[in-house]
């Protein structure tokens, strides 16, 4: 049998972007997901993947302020935009609102699908700080979750929202 | 008490939210290779050649695999030693895997998979345990009878007698389907030779102790050369429990190449690996008197296990075991079989083997209520088992906190106002339900503990914790900490966790049968006393203070009748660190002796059982047959809630995975049509088809943790990880009861089920309709404590004593046949003991 040919090298292209407001220029394998650049290109691994089919929700990360499945989007795409993964969510060591109202009211439980659901809940606060319970379902259906029964998690968006509304200011160098 | 029953962050809360945490997919080494395997499109065949000259020529591909590298077979159970890490000459189920590449990318390891030419003989399948009972050829496994893998059969009183005696006798037939646990993290693993040349696994696995003891067996090096790493679990109920073959294939590889070796499996491999809920059919038939109580119970159950043993014999007596610790069972039989058919491998899912008859139970003794006019709630109040007994299988009960739990739910929901009478279309159901908190005895069998916690302190004031039980997402290094952090008075995010390593901590034998709170508690508090007894003494002695006068809280040490008097917790370490040298402190835990001294009872007995109470209210479009779980109503009897955000986690989780469970999930098959070789498929290999409730699904739950504290329980803690998830099926089966007065008795309940129930004129059930003849074997005859019995069989011939050996000897000498040495193998046919498997023709 004769040795087939060995595949030729992926080709590459150039993407400029900014990544948790970081100016990010890299060179990208124009087959990869956006998924695949942030966790094996950048070291992003904070994003999670559970099918990469685009039907758990694990890998939800900011685009443009908006939440999207990294997993069905190439990489080669997001030219220009502004990505928002769960790295980018604390103020420095300062928990975001919606990480500490997780941390504290149990809504993560293995921490698996809680990047996507917390970039997620992010996108729906920032648009409505005070979400009805109908509406923080609806924002969040697309997430699975097979540890919660959500329940914890919709309390955690809920009191997210209120901290963010009281705009409670958190001190300097806090870490919990 | 400081730390314990106060809601709190969990220790592990700030890694998860910040994505921090790292799973096995996240770690990444220099020089890092990538595998993927090749898995069998056929349900059952014969492999006749392996052509992977064209795989290999492929640039960047370093490694192929195949079963004749790892050719000692390897298992969960010693019994059933019946997996291979790639198949050697035979595949068993659709996604079987045949071969393994390791390549510099996974993109390359892609590209090479398809070049790979395996010949297979297509053999002919075995589709479900009807088949399998009538078809004992092809076998698909060589030992068991044809393809029944296990048949048991006990009895525990004369059943027939009393049934005879009974004023009524109720007989029902259910099927349960099986389901899997879709957790969100696709198995991963990654293997690396150490510098020192011993080698390292870290995989999201949930029993790092029986993955290390399976490595050790097949690549037949030394125990204590290999190192097991569980990274935390991204959700495992269950199905990270077994060793797997993908852990063993890169365990393997790493060790030809040198390299490390990652693979990560995707959702539909996932799907392949199962090990999830058996599809059980049953047979319960009840004697009961007039007010309901119960003389006598016999039940039968035939299990689909899927083509290998797995936890099987275990799951087949759980299907039986644990039918007497929730309510008074006088006498009871228990038969139950499990065939093998060409699918996934079934196993242990949340629950394990026990949600099946509980679902039939509960069904069961709401249609006793309806006929007997008695109310639901009130039947069951009257028939509970009694708190610190025995029951018929000699199961030692401890605190039942279930009247509680029933009372709770009852007046929660309005249960005495509207049972019964809600408009046509709505109903509340009502269930209950008790669970293990730990299996009495370990996998293989032995007398060393079941946990193991290490504690080392310094003068800095720092408590190190080490132990090898493992975060699944359930809460175990909290669990840890928080104990340690009460004895010693001290915050539990003081204290460093280092768990679920197998070089760096006490062995802990998993998570897995709601076992860690209550062993691993309890040796966390053994260590945590032994070392607060260390720091005390060297304390008492400088502060001239008795022993007994002192008080560790607050991070100080201090006397408790002049509490100004005292130190800091660093200082104290100090003095008992000057007074004692290094401090270090062990603690462990093994379960008390059962006493079911019969073959078969190993499987059920328990430190102490949970017990839960459910109500279900449901809406059902008697149109579409659309059921709407519209509240839940929960209590649980967990004992003393150690943390009480994550015992409501757990509960609510479970009331979510049954409700899945409950209305749409479902490991289903098909048959491809004869021109597509008539191939036994899946029907649902994604997450997509595979239904599961959404945010928009799940209903309001109200939670009650009712806290019966248990002696046998650390702070009297019990399990609550998964007895809450037991009651939810029968609840929402019987709310359909109430609500348009039909039964479903079968798991999941469809619309098209409830539909077809509904047109049943006559009986207005769907259901499965008889229970398969089955040849069994006598009983083993076991008189109940009541009867004069001793926890013996009359019937067995002399067993072995367990006085002698310490361990199995499949440990120390990996790569000799294992010893059938669990009690219910000890007169097995071992897989082992099947001739010499025949190779298939490799080409390279």
């Amino acid at each position: 049998m004769s040795a087939p040919r060995p595949p030729a090298a992926p080709p590459r292209t150039h993407l400029s972007l900014t990544i948790n407001s970081e100016p990010v220029e890299i060179l990208v394998e124009t087959y990869k997901t956006l998924l695949e650049v942030l966790r094996e290109d950048l070291g992003l691994t904070g994003t999670k993947h559970g099918c990469e089919l685009g039907e758990c929700g694990a890998c939800a990360v900011l685009v443009d302020g908006r939440p999207i499945l990294s997993c069905l989007l190439l990489a080669a795409e997001c030219e220009g935009t502004e990505v928002r993964t769960v790295e980018g969510l604390a103020d420095g060591a300062c928990l975001h609102p919606v990480q500490v109202t997780f941390a504290d009211l149990g809504a993560a439980q293995c921490g698996y699908c809680t990047p996507g659901m917390l970039m997620t809940a992010c996108a729906l606060l920032e648009r409505n700080p005070n979400p009805s319970r109908a509406e923080i379902r609806e924002a969040l259906s697309g997430v699975l979750c097979r540890c919660t029964g959500y329940l914890q998690i919709f309390e955690a968006v809920e009191e997210a929202g209120r901290k963010l509304a009281a705009g409670t200011p958190q001190k300097m160098g806090e870490t919990r | 008490m400081k730390v314990v029953g106060k809601p709190r962050r969990r220790v592990d809360a700030r890694a998860k939210v910040t994505g921090q945490t790292r799973f096995a997919d996240d770690l990444v080494f220099p020089r890092m290779l990538h595998c993927k395997l090749l898995r069998s499109p056929h349900p059952h065949a014969r492999i006749r050649r392996i052509d992977a000259r064209a795989a290999l020529a492929v640039s960047g591909v370093k490694l192929v695999l195949t079963g004749a590298d790892m050719p000692i077979p390897y298992g969960i159970l010693p019994v059933s030693q019946d997996e291979h890490a790639l198949c050697l000459s035979r595949v068993r189920f659709v996604g079987d895997p045949v071969a393994a590449i390791v390549a510099v990318d996974e993109i390359t390891a892609l590209e090479a998979l398809d070049r790979i030419q395996v010949d297979y003989e297509p053999l002919r399948t075995i589709a479900d345990p009807l088949e399998a009972l009538a078809t004992p050829d092809p076998r698909i496994q060589p030992y068991g009878d044809g393809n029944v893998h296990k048949k048991v059969a006990l009895e525990f009183g004369d059943v027939d007698a009393a049934m005879a005696g009974a004023d009524h006798v109720f007989e029902d037939v259910f099927f349960y389907q099986g389901n899997t646990h879709l957790a969100i993290e696709q198995h991963a693993a990654v293997a690396a030779v150490d510098p020192d040349g011993k080698l390292t696994l870290w995989s999201s696995t949930q029993t790092p102790h029986y993955v290390h003891r399976a490595l050790a067996r097949v690549l037949e090096i030394p125990a204590a050369h290999i190192r097991v790493i569980a990274t935390p679990n991204g959700g495992g109920f269950g199905g990270k429990s077994d060793p797997f073959n993908h852990e063993i294939a890169v365990a393997k590889a790493a060790q030809v190449l040198g390299r490390p070796v990652k693979i990560c499996l995707n959702r539909e491999e996932v799907f392949y690996c199962h090990r999830g809920r058996h599809p059980v059919t049953m047979k319960l038939k009840t004697g009961v008197k007039n007010d309901g109580s119960i003389v006598a119970m016999d039940l039968q159950t035939l299990l689909d296990g899927g083509a290998y043993g797995s936890y099987g014999v275990a799951s087949t007596f759980y299907t039986g075991a644990l039918q007497t610790v929730t309510y008074q069972v006088p006498r009871y039989r228990f038969r139950g079989c499990r065939t093998f058919t060409n699918k996934p491998p079934c196993g242990p899912k949340r629950g394990h083997g026990t949600p099946q008859p509980r679902f039939a139970q509960e069904i069961q003794l709401d249609k006793i209520a309806a006929a007997l006019q008695l109310d639901p709630a009130d039947l069951r109040q009257s028939q509970l088992a009694k708190p610190h007994s025995l029951t018929a299988n000699y199961m030692r009960l401890g605190t039942i906190g279930l009247s509680e739990c029933i009372d709770r739910v009852v007046e929660g929901s309005g249960w005495k106002t509207r049972y019964g009478k809600l408009p046509w279309g709505r109903g509340i159901g009502l269930a209950c339900s008790s669970y293990l908190c730990g299996a009495g005895l370990p996998i293989y069998w032995n007398t060393l503990p079941h946990s193991g916690v290490q504690l080392q302190l310094d003068r800095s004031g720092r408590v190190t914790a080490f132990c090898g039980a493992t975060e699944i997402g359930q809460g175990s290094d909290d669990v840890l900490a928080n104990l340690v952090a009460e004895v010693l008075g001290i915050d539990p995010f003081d204290i460093r966790l280092v768990t679920g390593d197998t070089d760096l901590g006490p062995v802990d034998l998993g998570s897995y049968s709601s076992r860690v709170t209550l062993m691993m508690g309890h040796a966390a508090i053994q260590a945590a006393e032994r070392a607060r007894e260390l720091i005390a003494q060297a304390v008492s002695a400088k502060l001239e203070i008795p022993q007994a006068r002192l008080v560790f809280g607050e991070r100080r040490v201090f006397d408790a009748q002049d509490p100004a008097q005292g130190v800091s917790f660093a200082e104290a370490v100090q003095v008992g660190e000057a007074m004692h040298g290094t401090l270090g402190t062990t603690g462990s835990y093994r379960p008390p002796e059962s006493a079911a001294k019969y073959k078969g009872g190993g499987v059920g007995p328990s430190p102490a059982y949970s017990y839960s109470a459910c109500v279900v209210e449901v809406n059902v479009q008697p149109e579409t047959g659309w059921v709407d779980v519209e509240k839940v109503w929960i209590a649980h009897d967990i004992g003393r809630a150690l943390n009480p955000v994550l015992a409501r986690g757990q509960v609510e989780g479970s009331i979510y995975m049954a409700l899945g469970e409950a209305l749409m999930e479902e490991m289903d098959y098909r048959r491809l049509p004869k021109h597509l070789s008539s191939a036994l498929v899946h029907k649902f290999p994604s997450m997509l088809e595979y239904k599961s409730p959404t945010t928009l699904e799940m209903p309001e739950v109200i939670t009650y943790l009712v806290e019966d504290p248990d002696d046998a329980g650390p702070f009297g803690a019990k399990e609550v990880g998964q007895g809450p998830l037991l009651p939810v099926m029968p609840a929402v089966a019987n709310a359909l009861y109430d609500a348009v007065g039909i039964r479903v008795d079968e798991i999941p309940i469809t619309p098209e089920k409830v539909l077809r129930a509904l047109g049943d004129r006559e009986a207005h059930r769907c259901g499965p309709k008889n229970f398969p003849r089955i040849d069994w074997p006598e009983p083993l005859r076991v008189p109940p404590p009541w009867e004069g019995g001793d926890g013996q069989a009359e019937n067995e011939g002399p067993r072995r004593r367990r006085e002698g050996a310490i361990v199995a000897s499949d440990v120390v000498q990996p790569g000799l046949a294992p010893h059938p040495s669990t009690p219910e193998g000890r007169h097995e046919k071992s897989a082992e003991r099947s001739p010499a498997p025949e190779f298939p023709e490799v080409l390279r």
